[in-house]
């Protein structure tokens, strides 16, 4: 295990997507301290309002602490600055009410300015919500799709590839067969036609549920493939005989002594596997049928970015919900790499013996 | 080589019956009634009701239901009814899978149109500059989510107003002349094939480059060499053409994953395919027409797989006779 550790601390990309996602879920675990609004705080005045930029010198050239210009609305949702009205940036401000980790009840903000003064980190969306907060609270929901999505269709695909492969005769063909199909389905068509399954106005938590049930529901297959192929060959181990001669039972032998031989390789396909289930969030809610506003999600951020004229005219709206998306994603994608590399047992480790 | 086809075929067949028994299953648990949904509806008459409910055996249980409409799919070519367009089904599929099949095509194009010579270029100049350049711009790619990419281009085409962002064909289509039409439907086609073939090309070209550096290091590419042929003829003439043989196959795998891919591209560019189809068939909850597409985009992928398997079979004869 200390070998594993060196051996992932060794690549600097491991690292770096390590700490990546560390990052990206701390900030999503605080999210309503982070941001500085409410998840759909409305301002009517204020649609498709750009980033307010941080200054620290008036245009006088005199310093001040951090602070932002106030705007005056123009036509079209253009906004000039009012060099006469500034705004300070204060910590820990008092704001909406909110509960961290959903029990501790707050107010306090890391930062905000004060009203009638507006912090835009990343601008404004279509009804002046902050965009910064609402990619907080969006990471909250596209973030956790894929550890519970991962955790349920993983468990199925370790349980049903074990039994799979350990009984074999007419199970093994049936759970194949299963999986085969799921497998010829295209994936994103399957998708929708699952959706078919649940009323497509739900509240959004229940939404949540429905998302996740779906996304496990494709997920366990190819994983269960794999597991089937490994327990064919642990299968015939002494001490899987020895089990089974002291009078294991069946799902015990499964369980205890064949499955953890196959951690090492789950683990680096769950690892793999989280981005599918984050961008099939992201496609449901895209696509308009999954997590619906006001509640927020990456998702449906960007199908609110989908017209010409947001793209054109309001580009932070698309690339806020776009970097924070692809940053995630390679971000899970190197830490996997590093994971493969440091757990893959042909290669040995060099200068490890110190 | 016919024995080898008849059996892939006859195995396709369990897996069809499947698709349409778990797609018949979402069917009947998908929520509400649309017997009753089309009841309600004005623009349909009670005759047709009645011939939609006794075609498809609707008031029979559920196991009766399910032998009908596989009889109905597979001897009639009949899916049922659309009750959003009131059309039939199929009619419906055949423009949107004609549409899927033209972009996927397309989107094959770009892909291996890129994917060979740039694989090409990275092998024969490996850890060159290019190589490195193209390294670490596959390696970011990887991460870019097709939504992203594709939105970027309509983005692009926005700013620059060079291609058209959506749909298929210009409002005077039909007056167009032939030529007209056919660069019609290219500027069209241009940014859903871009953003449908662009997704596989990072992995293509990484194929593509290691299956030549593979065979640069044989000993009949030394003996090429040796015997004095240009490094170009090497390449082209004697090593490519082995390391094409290892893509072939992939070909037909990426031919089914075009097919799932271009739903993405089909929604942001509102290309009227079989995925743009469906979200409209999901939306309006129009069963039949959701269980057809969904059972006619596995067909096309299963068909991919197949023709995978025939083109490798040519290729080796060792799986032929296996």
């Amino acid at each position: 295990m200390r070998m594993f550790w060196r051996q992932l601390r060794r690549s600097p990309l491991a690292v770096a997507g390590g700490g990546l996602l560390v990052m990206l879920y701390l900030l999503a675990l605080l999210a309503p301290f982070l941001a500085p609004y409410a998840e759909s705080d409305i301002d009517r005045e204020r649609f498709f309002h750009p980033p307010t930029p941080l200054h620290v010198r008036d245009r006088d050239g005199r310093w001040h602490a951090p602070f932002v210009y106030g705007t005056h609305a123009g036509r079209d949702q253009t906004y000039e600055l009012d060099l006469t009205q500034r705004y300070a940036l204060h910590w820990f401000v008092r704001g909406a009410r909110y509960r961290l980790f959903g029990v501790l009840p707050s107010d306090r903000h890391l930062f905000g300015v004060d009203a009638p003064g507006r912090v835009f980190v990343l601008g404004a969306d279509e009804t002046g919500r902050d965009v910064w907060t609402r990619l907080l609270y969006g990471s909250q929901v596209s973030l956790t799709v894929g550890l519970v999505g991962i955790a349920i269709s993983f468990s199925l695909g370790l349980l049903l590839g074990g039994v799979s492969g350990y009984f074999g005769g007419w199970i093994d063909t049936l759970i194949m067969r299963g999986t085969e199909l799921l497998l010829s389905i295209p994936g994103l068509y399957l998708i929708v036609a699952l959706r078919g399954v649940f009323p497509l106005e739900l509240p959004s938590q229940q939404t949540y549920l429905a998302i996740v049930a779906i996304l496990a529901f494709i997920g366990w297959a190819s994983l269960a493939r794999v597991i089937r192929g490994m327990v064919l060959s642990i299968r015939q181990a002494e001490y899987v005989v020895a089990a089974e001669a002291m009078g294991a039972s069946s799902l015990r032998v499964i369980v205890r002594h064949i499955l953890p031989n196959t951690m090492s390789f789950t683990i680096v396909a769950a690892t793999v596997a989280v981005p599918g289930y984050i961008l099939g969030e992201v496609f449901l809610s895209f696509l308009g049928v999954g997590v619906q506003p006001p509640a927020a999600s990456w998702g449906n951020m960007l199908n609110a970015a989908r017209s010409t004229r947001v793209l054109t005219s309001f580009p932070w709206m698309l690339m806020a919900p776009g970097v924070a998306i692809f940053l995630t994603v390679m971000a899970f994608n190197f830490f996997g790499d590093g994971l493969r590399d440091a757990l893959d047992p042909r290669k040995t480790p060099q200068g490890d013996r110190a | 080589m016919r024995t080898f086809l008849l059996r892939r075929l006859l195995q396709t067949i369990p897996l069809l019956l499947g698709i349409s028994a778990l797609t018949f299953a979402l069917l009947q648990l998908a929520p509400g009634d649309f017997l009753a949904t089309m009841a309600d509806n004005p623009q349909v008459s009670p005759a047709a009701l009645e011939a939609m409910r006794h075609r498809f055996g609707l008031d029979q249980p559920w196991w009766t239901q399910y032998l009908l409409y596989l009889k109905n799919v597979f001897f009639h070519l009949d899916f049922g009814e659309s009750f959003s367009r009131h059309q039939p089904v199929f009619a419906v599929l055949r423009t949107g899978l004609a549409n899927t099949l033209l972009l996927a095509s397309a989107a094959a194009v770009v892909t291996w149109g890129l994917a060979i010579p740039l694989g090409v270029v990275a092998a024969v100049k490996q850890y060159g500059w290019a190589d490195r350049t193209l390294s670490l711009f596959a390696f970011l790619w990887l991460s870019v989510p097709e939504v992203l990419s594709g939105l970027l281009l309509v983005w692009f085409a926005a700013s620059t107003g060079w291609f058209p962002i959506s749909g298929m064909r210009h409002l005077d289509y039909d007056l167009f002349g032939p030529l007209q039409k056919l660069g019609d439907l290219l500027s069209h086609l241009a940014l859903p094939a871009l953003t449908v073939g662009l997704i596989p090309l990072a992995g293509r070209m990484r194929q593509m480059r290691s299956s030549l550096l593979d065979q640069l290091r044989l000993d009949y590419v030394t003996t090429a060499r040796a015997k004095g042929l240009p490094e170009s003829q090497v390449v082209a003439r004697h090593a490519l053409r082995n390391a094409l043989n290892p893509l072939i196959t992939l070909f037909g795998f990426t031919l089914g994953s075009l097919v799932s891919g271009s739903f993405v591209a089909e929604t942001i560019f509102s290309w009227p395919g079989l995925g743009s189809l469906t979200l409209e068939a999901l939306q309006a909850q129009d069963q039949y027409l959701v269980m057809g597409s969904v059972l006619l985009a596995s067909g096309v992928l299963i068909a991919g797989n197949l023709v995978a398997d025939v083109l490798l079979a040519i290729a080796d004869p060792r799986i032929r006779h296996a």
